[in-house]
């Protein structure tokens, strides 16, 4: 992290107001902070949180992160509150965040001790860890001595494992806050991970400026609530910790009371408890030993619990009363008979944390600072797409599969429709390739294709290369990709050729013979025609089944019968000049195209010009050539080398010549 | 998750296989044992809804031959989380095979009352009967608490034990297990009125039981009676462990499902380990993944299996328990701390009997999701008879976090869709009220489709409280605040 880069005095956090200060690069735009010049005074004991408070985040939560720093920024803080991330399974050196409009660099740490040496300043951390891992990392985190508080997030942390952790946690005098929480937030100075939500939230409950109202909850979930109730009836939030929903809490009720009630600036205490754990039995103590004397307005949810007929455990893993002494019921008793405000009902808290509060504005106990101006947020690029406020050309566009939704969409048909319709291999070649359900018929044709290409036998020279490459010892991509590189218009072309010729001559309008005849003329080979060993006689099996099937289902096959007078035409002069297999697939397919009804001729025409035949044959000799590669391998095969007497071999005789013509093999044919 | 109940069973096998292995936290007064336990004897016998009493019967003496050695005796009894068993005469004790056989064949598969719980004897659990001399049946219970694990022990133990806070001994066993108390000291604390001959034995079997509560990270757990019978010259004595209640921390499974599960393995029961078989399940651990059964009464309905398992598939949260079939309060309520505070209040409002359904959805579930959840509530409360007054459904919640409320509500909104007509002709009252990131919209299409359908639906933002539109549904309350009209 290139820490002693020069700090960016323009005020590049205001935007795009300056045109003469438009950033020419992104690294332009890259605001860097100083470390402090100067170490800070260490705060009061009662102060966890302040304006200058520098955390580590503990795991990979760019989201949270990015949470904090745009709330550093609307609270106008000089520096973001986020020191550096924690991540040991490293990899990354820095992470890229937003600091209002402009970017900066936090610095990713593997190492704890690192972390730690390069920032003395930080003295609390976020930890994301996951309810597996977050007992040893949280333990190696309090062996340093500059952590006051750590705050646990996880889930699910094991209830042992949360004791060890308070125990040595109270031993070395460290603020646990959690597990299972959300954290806590201190308007103006200082917000744990993901307390509050989103932005908007934060703005609606004035989370930006300190009110004089400090809170502790156990649901992570309602202190959303209690910032709005506090903001709607006070002049807001001053604090707010959420312990957390588990059974141990690190911390509880009283440790944070205990801290508010020696913070000046705090003029009312607003507890929120839960059925479950005897906790708010230890403020209802301390207020009644004088030591908590502001006053606290105060609610225990889950009253319900006693009057269900059996038991239900809630959602917070502590929520379960395994006492009379735990239901919320008789902790809102003892609250209210220990003189704390207790409502009748939590609906009406909001109205009675209201009349407390008009109660110290007349005596003047709370003097309400005047409104700043409400910050503005820069909102996110992902969530402003997301409510449709802007848009964006996209550098790619797909428009045959879809894998962001529930289910993986081929050309709008979800992947468990392709079974369950049983639309077969060809079915999704029609939905991939052609972007449409084609008829059944079709769909079997392609299919057919690819069953009649899959293999010709080892000789054919995309197998051999195939074959020699596995030989050398190379994995099965290689080799298949080197019997594929063969395709061209000599192997397997025969396919686009065949289809291209007879498909011209049969829309000039050429009878079959006067093509034959063209083709003579100009000595040009018929694409498709020709056979080595099989001839009218000894006919071609394969070329029967696709004649057979196409003749059958298809509604209309005139470029076949075309072909198929051309062939009567060429075995007239040589046996075996007839419709080959290649000549045949072509023609069908191109008949196949033309007449299914699913294509315009337009679109049957630009098919084939891509060269969607050639695709068939290395789909379809893909499998062959796989065979040919397993086959190899299966055999343990070595190197292939070729032999020496199957090679002709014949150089030139170097020396004599004239310079230039010396070494020149004149090759006559 | 959290600390949950376990079968006597499974505690009971937890217990027979760890107490010779799990690491003594400081040495016993006794050497440690040369063997460890042999296989307990514990016959489970689980009668599902499609079963056949008498085959399960059948089947369960081929498993257990024990059960059929002439002369032996036997406890009978459910294993379903029912407390106080002994008062309810759900106890068979001292009976042979074909006694407890016809006592099980009685009450399997047969609704029972429990204090104020119905329910339906399922599961049940046979053991040898140990017989005893009287006095010989001790009390311990183990709990944990914030400062570390109480352990409770008394020697008048047995069915009638009594207030145990009262009168049973107490020894606080800090976290710091550094701290754990010696020999004498335990025998100090908790064996003051048990004769000094069994005092060694007994601190090897605390020590030892407590060992496997830290191993095994119990939360809970009560023997009663822990039946401790002397030998002739009360020098030593026999430990059994009669009767056990325990519960265990599910979060711990990382660190000790492989415990909970070979202590569970055919193995280590004493049964036929078969080979590997078509039907074998292929388990992660060396033994069956620990079962956390439903309390009492409370076996999932299929709506509620249904829901627990899509639960059990996503990383959002979906809940839902049912509580009264016909009650007439619906709540279809996002978040964990909302969907209790809306349990409050119906029941604050006087509504506690109609509330029909505890649940939430919450950590931003899919559309999907949201309306697989919506739909089921729905359709439950739709197939219930309709009520002269008509039935409330409260679309609760609080202000979310991160969840984008107009996409969670289109799953709800879809779901109000499919059943517009029964909902009018139930004449439900559908009472909204959520905020959050993009809130405004979800109230604006969900108000949208209400209006539409001509469904009778109020709909609340931020500015009500998040609970708050409960008194105005049930008490007819009424309030300042404007519905939301965006």
């Amino acid at each position: 992290m290139p820490s002693v880069a020069p700090v960016t005095t323009n005020g590049s956090s205001n935007g795009n107001g300056n045109g003469n200060l438009e950033p020419h690069s992104a690294n332009d735009n890259i605001r860097r902070f100083e470390a402090p010049s100067r170490p800070l005074s260490p705060p009061s004991d009662h102060t966890l949180f302040h304006s200058k408070t520098r955390c580590f985040v503990y795991g990979l939560q760019p989201r949270a992160v990015q949470g904090m720093l745009d709330f550093d920024f609307i609270c106008k803080r000089k520096t973001p509150s986020v020191a550096g991330i924690i991540y040991t399974f490293g990899g990354q050196f820095v992470s890229k965040m937003y600091w209002g409009t402009s970017e900066t660099l936090l610095p990713v740490y593997e190492s704890v001790e690192k972390a730690m040496a390069k920032h003395p300043d930080v003295d609390t951390i976020v930890n994301f860890a996951s309810s597996r891992s977050v007992y040893t990392s949280t333990l190696d985190l309090m062996e340093f001595p500059q952590i006051r508080s750590i705050a646990i997030i996880a889930e699910g942390v094991p209830e042992r494992r949360a004791r060890e952790i308070l125990h040595v946690a109270e031993k070395k005098g460290v603020t646990i806050i959690g597990p299972a929480t959300v954290g806590g937030i201190k308007p103006g100075s200082y917000k744990i991970g993901n307390t509050g939500g989103m932005m908007d939230n934060i703005v609606a409950s004035k989370l930006y400026r300190p009110g004089s109202v400090a809170y502790v909850s156990k649901s992570g979930g309602m202190s959303n609530e209690l910032n709005n109730i506090i903001a709607n009836t006070t002049d807001g939030v001053y604090e707010g910790v959420a312990i957390g929903g588990d059974r141990y809490p690190g911390t509880t009720f009283i440790d944070h009371m205990l801290r508010y009630q020696a913070d000046p600036k705090i003029k009312i205490l607003v507890l929120l408890g839960e059925v479950g754990g005897v906790e708010e039995y230890r403020v209802i103590e301390a207020v009644k030993s004088g030591q908590i004397t502001k006053p606290i307005v105060a609610w225990a949810i889950g009253t319900v619990a006693g009057l269900l007929k059996t038991e239900v455990q809630f959602g917070h893993a502590g929520s379960f009363a395994n006492s009379q002494l735990e239901t919320a019921v008789y902790k809102n008793k003892a609250m209210s008979d220990a003189g704390f405000f207790v409502p009748d009902t939590f609906e009406e808290l909001p109205e009675l944390l209201g009349r407390v509060y008009q109660k110290l504005l007349k005596a003047g106990t709370v003097k309400p600072s005047a409104e700043p101006i409400v910050p503005k947020i820069p909102i996110d690029y992902a969530w402003a797409q997301e409510l449709g406020l802007i848009r964006k050309p996209a550098a790619f566009i797909s428009t045959i599969s879809d894998d962001r939704g529930q289910e993986l969409l081929y050309a709008g048909m979800p992947i468990s429709d392709v079974f369950k319709e049983n639309i077969g291999i060809g079915g999704v070649m029609s939905l991939l390739w052609f972007r449409r359900r084609l008829p059944d018929y079709a769909s079997r044709f392609l299919e057919m294709v690819l069953m009649l290409t899959a293999d010709h036998g080892p000789a054919v020279s995309g197998a051999m290369n195939t074959i020699i490459t596995t030989r050398a010892g190379k994995d099965l991509i290689s080799a298949l990709v080197s019997g594929l590189l063969t395709i061209g218009s000599r192997f397997g072309g025969a396919l686009d050729g065949a289809a291209e010729e007879f498909t011209r001559a049969y829309d000039k309008g050429l009878s079959p013979r006067d093509f034959v005849d063209t083709m003579r003329k100009e000595n040009k080979l018929i694409p498709g025609i020709g056979h080595r060993i099989k001839s009218r006689n000894n006919p071609d099996l394969r070329v029967e089944l696709v004649k057979e099937f196409v003749q059958k289902n298809f509604p209309s096959c005139k470029l076949l019968d075309y072909a198929l007078a051309v062939e009567s035409v060429t075995t007239s002069k040589k046996d075996n000049l007839i419709l080959n297999v290649d000549g045949c697939i072509a023609v069908c397919f191109v008949d196949l195209m033309r007449n299914c009804g699913a294509f315009s001729a337009e679109e049957a025409e630009d098919y084939m010009k891509m060269g969607v035949l050639n695709g068939l044959f290395v789909l379809g000799r893909s499998i062959g050539l796989i065979a040919h590669f397993l086959d190899q391998k299966r055999l343990r095969t070595g190197l292939y080398r070729h032999p020496w007497d199957d090679i002709t071999y014949l150089l030139p005789s170097l020396g004599g010549g004239q310079p230039g013509t010396e070494g020149r093999v004149e090759v006559s044919i | 998750m959290s600390a949950k109940s376990i079968l006597e069973a499974d505690g009971k096998a937890i217990l027979n296989y760890h107490l010779t292995r799990a690491p003594l936290i400081k040495p016993s007064p006794l050497p440690k044992s040369a063997v460890h336990n042999p296989p307990p004897k514990l016959a489970t016998l689980n009668f599902p809804e499609d079963a056949d009493i008498k085959g399960v019967l059948d089947a369960a003496e081929a498993k257990y031959p024990w059960l059929l050695t002439p002369g032996s005796k036997f406890v009978a009894k459910p294993d379903q989380l029912i407390k106080r068993r002994g008062k309810s005469g759900l106890l068979a004790l001292n009976k042979t095979w074909s006694e407890a056989r016809a006592w099980v064949e009685a009450r399997a598969k047969k609704e029972q009352r429990v204090e104020t719980v119905d329910g339906v004897l399922r599961n049940f659990l046979v053991e040898p009967f140990v017989p005893h001399p009287d006095g010989t049946e001790y009390y311990i219970c183990i709990q944990s608490v914030r400062e570390g694990d109480w352990i409770y022990f008394t020697h008048e133990g047995g069915v009638d034990v009594g207030d145990v806070d009262a009168k049973a001994e107490k020894l606080l066993i800090p976290v710091d297990l550094s701290q754990y108390p010696s020999n004498q000291e335990i025998a100090a604390t908790l064996l003051k009125k048990v004769p000094k001959g069994v005092h060694n034995v007994l601190v090897d079997f605390i020590s030892r039981l407590y060992a496997v509560y830290v191993d095994c990270q119990f939360t809970y757990l009560e023997i009663n009676p822990l039946v401790v019978i002397p030998n002739k010259d009360a020098t030593s004595a026999e430990v059994h462990f009669l009767d056990l209640a325990a519960k265990i921390d599910q979060t711990a499974e990382f660190e000790c499902g492989v415990k909970w599960a070979i202590a569970r393995s055919a193995a280590a029961l004493g049964l036929p380990t078969s080979g590997i078989s078509k039907d074998t399940k292929i388990t992660v651990d060396a033994g069956p993944p620990m079962d956390f059964p439903a309390p009492f009464g409370r076996e999932l309905s299929k709506e509620e299996a249904y829901i627990a398992e899509m639960d059990a598939k996503t990383g959002a949260s979906l809940k839902l328990t049912i509580l009264n079939s016909n009650g007439r309060v619906w709540t279809l309520v996002a978040g964990g701390g909302a969907s209790v505070v809306y349990a409050d209040a119906i029941a604050s409002a006087g509504f506690a009997g109609e509330l029909a359904n505890y649940g939430e959805y919450s950590g931003a579930p899919t559309e999907t999701q949201t309306f697989h959840y919506a739909r089921t509530v729905l359709d439950l409360m739709l197939r219930a008879p309709q009520h002269p007054e008509g039935k409330v459904l409260f679309i609760g919640g609080g202000i979310a976090n991160f969840t984008n409320v107009a996409s969670t509500f289109k799953g709800v909104i879809r779901a109000l869709r499919d059943v517009a007509p029964l909902l009018l002709e139930h004449k439900v009252q559908i009472w909204v009220r959520r905020a959050g990131p993009n809130y405004q919209e979800g109230l604006k299409n969900i108000k949208a489709v209400g209006q539409e359908l001509q469904l009778d639906m109020h709909v609340y933002g931020p500015d009500m409280h998040v609970s708050g539109i409960v008194p105005l549904a049930l008490n007819g309350k009424t309030s300042e605040i404007k519905e939301f009209n965006g």
